[in-house]
């Protein structure tokens, strides 16, 4: 029998520390796409919580933790990373797993980096710890997650993460040189 | 002239930097301008179109004269004003629009044939003939008249983009806006405090105004330092807010190591998108000159102008300066002037009956004209009595004030005429959100302005429910504002308005007297106020005399256009962020890594290989060639994970797929894949593809690479609004599989060299999908082909995407086979008569690309209706041929047009283009798809083609676009 | 510009693709006529104040919204689903 060899996206790439921010590749066992079909919402949600602990999540935000959260990632979807999910009646669901370049930014300054690649509004006060968000991040679609005081969950499309690299790290040279100005 | 003590300068760090290659001294807190000074410069520029001597003006960013070049090379950055930069060890800067040098300029020549060269001069002399103008004048003019040049490099530097939010953003940082951004940073707002001096302060810095019983600028130091160590405070000095956008948006330019000899890796520049809940636009007031004979004379410069570089920088910018003005600015220089010990040679009032206590000369009259060789040595006083001639080797000049209001007509308002200040004010609401305070909304003394500051705070915060903190409100000045217009002194000769762009109160009558009397032609007659200052010292004063030329008043004459920037912006500090790979991202596929050799072509944004070069391989064609013959032969392998794959499930998902291709959908059987074609609403074909059925209720769709994002966008429109009745959700699986073709009459032999369990022709036939697994690793399998030779895809979790295209390729080539590109790809689909983008490329219908069969009659589709019009049904449409060459030249190319023979190759004489070509190695001959008019009832034809561009003609055979294995036998068996 | 989405909340202009007016909501019978039809596809009109609009958040939540808005002004009156325009619409 012959041996497939699995690579990460950002294979090679990371881990980076730039200044006081390092950007880290995150595996996950799994993504799952769970969307539910009509009139299917509260089932789904209540079964997603018996399998992984977590609600089907509101929009701009996460629920679970760390290695089972449930990301909400557009209209009538979310993405569940972590365990991999056994069948939801009601569900459309995907693989995902392998689709997304997985990156967490962390650090003094974690925020000062996104700012220049995203218009989001990330202040601490809007963007709180357990939001989350789809937007544009240097030109690419991303899910954006704040998952703690100054760290960040990145996903961007797996044949993008060069690009994503690229960007954050570049962002990441600014903002260190502006602070031994 | 250094004056020995005062200035908010560190004397004890002296700064070495040169001008025009001499080397110079001047110390921390300097801008390059008031180091000139102190050294003893006085011309330090060259008119644009008279190469007239000129001087420092200004010591802000309104700066018309005093423009410098900086750096060398790539790094060359021309235009930049000279009051505005910070000095720092090292700096050189250059003079520009002079040869040779800023002191003898050859091209001042100019000046003497000014007579020639008024209003409208360009359009008059070089109308005639039309051809010179791009040869001849345009050059000629380009060099003679200008300012700095572009290096015509790559800028290498360093720029940034950013973004930034908050509750009040508050724009200048004088005592208006220092005061509106404690309020509200003091009540727990989000703050961004911007400001374009790298100290805060404003005026207070200039003019040593007391605030609180304190000097002015140790008061504002205090608040800054205090907002600064505020968390909700975001202070952003050498920051210009310049422009003002819809719902809240700024845009400001943030100067991040300009100042700075070693910047390291920080940006020269950061362009900052700003989005505020609320706005305070304290910018202030700029001060205009006052027009009149030789004005431009170095040496004679703004009154506040005198007072920042007496208070600001302890430099003099005369032994023995007079002062000019018809407002309480003249008063309050001539008063610093005294205070630092320097002669006042003059003050002149053109107000009748005003009075001073200051122990000066003081005339009730005006300035009329200007003497001096290498600067102002002297004036003339017009007063009632006669001209009295003054020595003097400075003349500061106040005309009044102009708030800065810039911004608040970002958004096409236009400001109102203010009587009593002769000045135009914002009117309320210009700006959606956006509060002009102080200054900037026409009132002048500091203690309004800081009573102003807070009161807009104190409302936006209220707007916001956030509760004022009711800060104490410190005491100042409040004296008031006493001004009568004066705009031009009467007198012969010429007087300047537009000092950047050379433009005199005698040109902008000349425009009137031309019937140019919209304020906006007299301001492309002239080009006064076109200049990269746009006008901000010379507007007013061009639209008064205008006013006054053709009988109007100011407020009937109106203002011209204010727009963004609001100073000049690099291109550099604009682009920042979508430079070189920050452009556009990047896409790659898994086997990227395992496809070295080969040359990519972009597909979007995925690069693909073209080809695949073996060593002894000199040209693209040999590749291809060989790459072909892999797949008719024996194995080839292709990566197409960039084609869109879009899952779609739910009960309705046969209904909805039924509505967005024009064929069934609902019938196909699971584990079975069908070719679907896509219009759009307007009956055009929007993309193509196979779509599996993998299950009762759950489908996998594939696009083109190009279409797969609009597609997805297509299906979501489709969804939402049009039928959000069905039940059905959909999401992109592109990334999640890598997805190889296996293609040629050895692909199943490959296959199961590498499947855990065999496959068959009864468990995989022609159109048939499924799931297997190789290595333990489960994998779909589609027996499609895009070769038409019998040919699957095989699609693996993308983590083992390269792993798998290094086996397959491998085992591909133990049989014969190899890898293949874009290149083989293409001449394998036309040698079949398979279309792509190329061939529906948004102007063609399912009939023009012979699939008229494909539109379904018992169903309706997305674009049914509008596809059956009749001019879409018109058989005399250009419709899909194949086409070989048949004449000498053996060549095709794709966007040359066909003609009927022995008709001469114009549009009117059209019969079609060509959409795609290639060399085919497997029938030996150039292959091309094309659309021809009536094309399918001229198969057998012989037709002219012409490629315009290229010069290549060649007459070709119109053929059915199958060439190859037209029955299909191949795929199928 | 920003735009509310009502899913993702404020967003900069960037992240939205704007499509054309909201009647592509009303897609007609396809035995309406090609009158109808003509309107339909091509006829816009071109007014001075408020529009309704269709704007596509593709790097967002990829909703299709209905944006009120006024073309002097530019002021946004009203930011909807599509989805829910189309089902009350019904």
């Amino acid at each position: 029998m012959i041996e497939l060899l699995a690579k990460t996206p950002c294979d090679g790439l990371l881990p980076r520390t730039i200044g006081t921010v390092t950007l880290t590749e995150i595996s996950f066992e799994a993504i799952t796409s769970v969307a539910p079909l009509t009139g299917q919402e509260d089932a789904v949600s209540g079964t997603l919580k018996a399998q992984m602990g977590a609600a089907f999540p509101k929009p701009g935000r996460t629920t679970g933790k760390a290695h089972a959260r449930a990301v909400w990632s557009g209209l009538g979807q979310a993405l569940v990373l972590g365990p991999a999910l056994q069948p939801i009646p009601g569900a459309a669901m995907t693989d995902q797993t392998d689709a997304w370049a997985c990156v967490a930014l962390e650090g003094d300054g974690a925020r000062d980096v996104l700012a220049r690649l995203t218009p989001l509004d990330l202040r601490p006060s809007v963007f709180r710890q357990g939001h989350a968000a789809r937007t544009e991040l240097a030109h690419m679609s991303a899910v954006l997650m704040r998952t703690g005081e100054s760290r960040y969950g990145i996903m961007a499309f797996r044949s993008m993460a060069k690009t994503l690299v690229h960007d954050v790290t570049e962002a990441m040279t600014s903002v260190a040189a502006r602070t031994r100005l | 002239m250094r004056l020995p003590s005062g200035g908010l300068i560190d004397r004890s760090h002296p700064i070495r930097f040169s001008y025009d290659g001499h080397s110079y001294q001047g110390v921390q807190g300097d801008t390059l301008a008031s180091a000139l000074i102190a050294n003893g410069l006085k011309t330090v520029a060259r008119s644009f179109k008279y190469h007239r001597p000129r001087g420092i003006m200004t010591a802000g960013s309104e700066e018309p004269n005093a423009l410098v070049t900086l750096g060398h090379g790539a790094g060359q950055e021309p235009n930049l004003r000279a009051t505005t930069l910070e000095l720092y060890e090292g700096l050189a800067a250059r003079s520009q629009n002079c040869w040779p040098s800023v002191n003898f300029d050859l091209l001042a020549l100019n000046d003497l044939a000014a007579p020639f060269f008024g209003a409208g001069f360009y359009y008059k002399t070089f109308m005639w003939p039309r051809a010179f103008w791009e040869m001849l004048y345009e050059p000629a003019i380009r060099r003679a008249a200008g300012l700095g040049a572009l290096s015509g490099l790559p800028d290498e530097d360093r720029y940034e983009r950013a973004f930034a939010h908050c509750d009040l953003l508050v724009i200048g940082a004088g005592p208006a806006g220092l005061m509106a951004a404690l309020e509200a940073a003091r009540a727990g707002a989000d703050v961004i405090l911007a400001d374009e001096d790298s100290r805060m302060g404003g005026r207070l810095n200039a003019d040593l105004t007391e605030v609180d019983g304190r000097p002015g600028p140790d008061w504002a130091a205090d608040v800054a330092a205090d907002l600064a160590q505020m968390d909700n405070v975001r202070c952003m000095s050498r920051t210009t807010v310049t422009g003002a956008y819809d719902h809240g948006t700024f845009s400001a330019v943030e100067r991040v190591a300009m100042h700075l000899p070693h910047p390291g890796d920080a940006p020269r520049e950061a362009f900052w998108r700003i989005v505020a809940k609320r706005a305070v636009l304290a910018t202030g007031a700029l001060e205009r000159p006052v027009a009149f004979q030789n004005n431009d004379r170095p040496g004679i410069m703004m009154a506040g102008a005198v007072r920042s570089y007496l208070n600001r920088y302890a430099v003099a910018p005369g032994r023995s300066v007079a002062v000019f003005g018809n407002n309480d600015s003249a008063h309050a220089t001539a008063r610093a002037l005294i205070d630092h010990g320097i002669h006042v040679a003059a003050l002149i009032d053109s107000r009748p009956g005003v009075q001073t206590d200051l122990d000066v000369p003081l005339y009730h009259g005006q300035v009329c004209g200007s003497e001096g060789r290498k600067g102002l040595e002297a004036i003339s006083i017009a007063t009632a009595s006669g001209i009295e001639k003054v020595q003097a080797d400075c003349l500061a000049v106040s005309g009044g004030w102009n708030p800065s209001l810039h911004l608040t007509c970002h958004m096409n308002g236009r400001p109102q005429w203010d009587e009593s200040t002769a000045a135009f004010h914002p009117r309320p609401g210009m700006v959606p959100g956006l509060e002009p305070v102080g200054a900037a909304n026409g009132v002048f003394t500091t203690a309004d302005a800081l009573a102003q500051g807070r009161k807009a705070a104190q409302a936006a915060l209220t707007d916001l429910g956030l509760k004022p903190a009711n800060i104490p409100l410190p005491k100042a000045e409040d004296g008031a504002y006493d001004i009568t217009p004066l705009w031009s002194v009467p007198g012969r000769g010429r007087a300047w308005l537009d000092f950047q762009n050379d433009v005199t109160v005698k040109d902008v009558k000349l425009a009137a007297q031309e019937s140019y009397r919209s304020v906006e032609h007299m301001k492309r007659y002239t080009t006064q106020g076109m200049a990269p200052d746009q006008g901000k010292n010379s507007n007013m004063g061009a639209l008064a005399v205008l006013a006054d030329a053709t009988g109007r008043s100011i407020p009937e004459t109106g203002t011209t256009t204010y727009r963004a920037p609001y100073t000049p912006t690099t291109l550099g500090a604009i682009a920042a962020g979508a430079r070189g790979k920050g452009f556009a991202p990047e896409r790659f596929t898994t086997s990227h890594a395992a496809s070295e050799e080969a040359p990519m072509v972009e597909a979007g944004l995925w690069y693909r290989p073209s080809y695949f070069p073996k060593p002894g391989e000199s040209y693209w064609r040999e590749s291809c060639d060989r790459e072909v013959g892999y797949v008719r032969n024996a194995v080839g392998i292709c990566d197409v994970s960039t084609l869109g794959k879009i899952d779609i499930q739910g009960q309705d998902a046969g209904e909805f797929l039924d509505f967005v291709y024009t064929n069934m959908f609902s019938t196909l059987k699971v584990g079975r894949t069908r070719y679907g074609l896509m219009l759009r609403e307007d009956g055009h074909v929007m993309d193509d593809g196979t779509t599996a059925r993998l299950g009762e209720h759950h489908y996998l769709m594939t696009t083109t690479t190009a279409a797969a994002g609009q597609v997805m966008r297509h299906l979501a429109f489709v969804h939402q609004c049009l039928r959000p009745a069905l039940d059905v959700q959909f999401i992109s699986v592109t990334e999640q599989w890598a997805q190889f073709a296996v293609a040629g009459p050895k692909s199943r032999e490959l296959l199961n060299s590498l499947l855990d369990h065999d496959i068959t022709g009864e468990t995989f036939s022609f159109m048939g999908c499924g799931d297997v697994s190789l290595g333990g690793v489960s994998a779909r399998l589609f027996r499609i082909s895009f070769s038409g030779e019998h040919a699957y895809e095989i699609a693996v979790p993308a983590r083992y995407g390269e792993s798998l295209f290094r086996l397959l390729r491998a085992r591909a080539e133990t049989l014969g086979g190899g890898a293949y590109g874009m290149e083989a790809l293409n001449v394998l689909r036309i040698e079949k008569g398979f279309i792509t983008h190329s061939e529906i490329h948004g102007r063609v219908t399912a009939f023009d690309v012979g699939l008229q069969g494909m539109m379904s009659k018992k169903k309706d589709f997305v674009g049914k209706t509008a596809s059956e019009r009749p001019g879409l049904m018109d058989p005399d449409r250009e419709r899909l041929v194949g086409l070989k060459p048949t004449g000498p030249v053996k060549q095709l190319t794709a966007g040359a047009h066909l003609f009927n023979l022995g008709e001469d190759a114009v549009r009117q004489n059209d019969q079609g283009y060509i959409t795609s070509v290639g060399f085919s190695p497997t029938l030996g001959h150039f292959l091309g798809l094309g659309f021809l008019r009536n094309g399918p009832d001229r198969i057998g034809e012989e037709i002219r083609m012409v490629d315009h561009v290229r010069g290549i003609e060649t007459t070709a055979e119109v053929c059915h676009p199958v060439f190859f294995d037209p029955q299909g036998g191949r795929a199928r068996d | 510009m920003r735009i509310d989405c009502p899913l993702c909340g404020p967003r900069d202009r960037r992240e939205f693709t704007y499509q054309g007016d909201a009647l592509a909501l009303d897609r007609p019978d396809p035995e309406a006529g090609f009158g109808v039809w003509n309107d339909y596809l091509h006829n816009r009109d071109n007014p001075a104040g408020p529009t309704r609009e269709l704007w596509y958040h593709d790097s967002g939540c990829t909703a299709w919204l209905v944006v009120t808005r006024d073309t002097v002004t530019h002021e946004v009156h009203r930011v909807e689903l599509a989805r829910d325009v189309k089902e009350a619409g019904k």
